[in-house]
């Protein structure tokens, strides 16, 4: 199946699968089935914005102006970040 | 000499509520001497021992036996780990389970569910687990499961009876509407190493398998996750077992014994704290068996030397110890290894019994009754 996402797609974090605060080594951990994910500031960032509602091109309009960055290079990294849990089943479209 | 502040706190455990269990699988990674019910901790022990595990770092507790749907208070523990803020995952055969106990478990907060699965047919799958209507009674939870969008993933067990059924086995999978499949070949440990010559796959079996899972890998990408654990008697190199000792998971016994991994009773030399005698964190960090083989100072050569060494930390040392005769060798599985002829006479005379080999299956705690 093509993992790509479209300006229109709503990305979300399948049942089974959330973002939780590290109590004990701090920072934030993406928990899923039989796996912990570690996020970095930048996975944060974007994970902070998928909620089921808000479209892929809204997550990269909405970083591009926090960030301050050009828009079409944010779109390749949330790309790339995105696909890479839709590949491993962490994450769909609404 | 490891130190606490050098020492990473760990990430996952696994909690042998009990022992026991309906099936008898010939290759349960139970240990060998298996304790009886009325050794098991409570309620109110576990609950306290979820809530240590979160405070030491887990983030993922593995529900596990035996059978956890042999403890009534399956539900209250469920909560009592979701209410700790550790992910829960039930690892279970089905067995014990209800369509109103998976509506209890969903309530409680349960994340996950791994469900065994023994074979792709009844015959294999009751042949192996040797419980009559195992397979049927799985499969009809199995549909409950996916009812309710539980999120699930199938451990099939493989081995040489039923890696032949593997592309059955993966389509399987996403019938069941798991999102991951985890193809486990059988490690060959306590009640395992009792089965070689029925179990060990041939080496054309594993080539067609490694061939077989990386097309599924591609072709289901998005779809279903699928791990994939070799049989490692024909690898070059050993497993990384548990990701370093005492490094990232620990494991529970269903009397209160911490260990660094669920065959670690095998080496007699050491000797393991119960969480009803020692704190958790203390166990973790300070206790002389979880400092025994952490971190890779310890290892001996080819491993000290080795660009691998901080790949997989010299192997299993549980394997080193039942093959090699030292829990400090290098893993005999690695082709630098001393003790690699040990295995390959293994494999070769677990290949030549073959066919002809009967199960032994796994047999319960004195106390307990075998099922028919």
């Amino acid at each position: 199946m093509s993992l790509t996402f479209a300006p229109d797609d709503r990305p979300v974090l399948l049942r089974g699968v959330r973002v939780q605060d590290d109590r004990v080594r701090g920072g934030q951990v993406l928990l899923a089935p039989e796996k912990a994910v570690r996020l970095d500031p930048i996975g944060e960032a974007i994970l902070q914005r998928v909620d089921g509602s808000a479209t892929f091109g809204q997550i990269i309009d909405d970083l591009a102006a926090a960030y301050d960055a050009p828009a079409d290079q944010i779109a390749g990294d949330v790309q790339t970040f995105l696909q890479g849990l839709r590949a491993r089943v962490f994450l769909g479209v609404a | 000499m490891s130190t606490s502040s050098s020492i990473a706190p760990p990430i996952a455990m696994l909690a042998e509520l009990t022992h026991r269990c309906p099936l008898s699988c010939p290759y349960c990674s139970n240990p060998l001497e298996l304790q009886a019910k009325d050794s098991e901790l409570g309620t109110d022990a576990w609950a306290d021992v979820f809530g240590q595990a979160a405070d030491l770092g887990v983030l993922q507790l593995h529900l596990s036996g035996g059978e956890p749907a042999a403890r009534p208070d399956l539900v209250d523990l469920t909560r009592a780990a979701a209410q700790a803020g550790l992910y829960t995952n039930l690892i279970t055969s089905a067995i014990g389970l209800t369509p109103r106990r998976l509506d209890a478990l969903e309530a409680a907060g349960l994340d996950h569910i791994q469900l065994s699965l023994q074979g792709v047919t009844a015959a294999m799958a009751d042949h192996i687990g040797g419980y009559r209507g195992g397979y049927d009674r799985k499969m009809s939870i199995a549909a409950e499961i996916k009812a309710r969008g539980i999120p699930l993933t199938l451990n099939a067990v493989m081995h040489r009876q039923n890696l032949d059924d593997l592309p059955r086995t993966i389509d399987m999978a996403v019938e069941l509407g798991a999102r991951r499949l985890e193809i486990a070949c059988v490690q060959f440990h306590g009640w395992a190493t009792l089965n070689r010559g029925a179990l060990l796959p041939t080496r054309e079996q594993t080539d067609a398998t490694k061939q077989i899972v990386a097309k599924a890998q591609t072709r289901l990408r998005g779809v279903l996750a699928i791990d994939f654990v070799p049989p490692d008697y024909y690898s070059d190199y050993p497993k990384a077992c548990m990701g370093g000792w005492g490094s990232a998971g620990l494991n529970i016994l269903p009397d209160g014994t911490v260990l660094p991994c669920h065959a670690a009773e095998s080496l007699k030399h050491l000797s393991f704290d119960k969480v009803t005698d020692r704190p958790l964190r203390e166990i973790w960090y300070d206790s002389a068996a979880f400092n025994a083989y952490r971190g890779v100072d310890w290892l001996p050569d080819p491993c000290q030397s080795c660009a691998r060494r901080d790949v997989d930390f010299g192997g299993c040392r549980c394997q080193a110890l039942a093959i090699a005769g030292d829990a400090g060798a290098t893993d005999p599985v690695c082709r630098k290894a001393p003790g690699r002829d040990r295995v390959d006479a293994l494999l070769q005379a677990a290949l030549e019994a073959g066919d002809s080999a009967d199960l032994v299956y796994r047999v319960s705690a004195p106390t307990g009754t075998r099922p028919a």
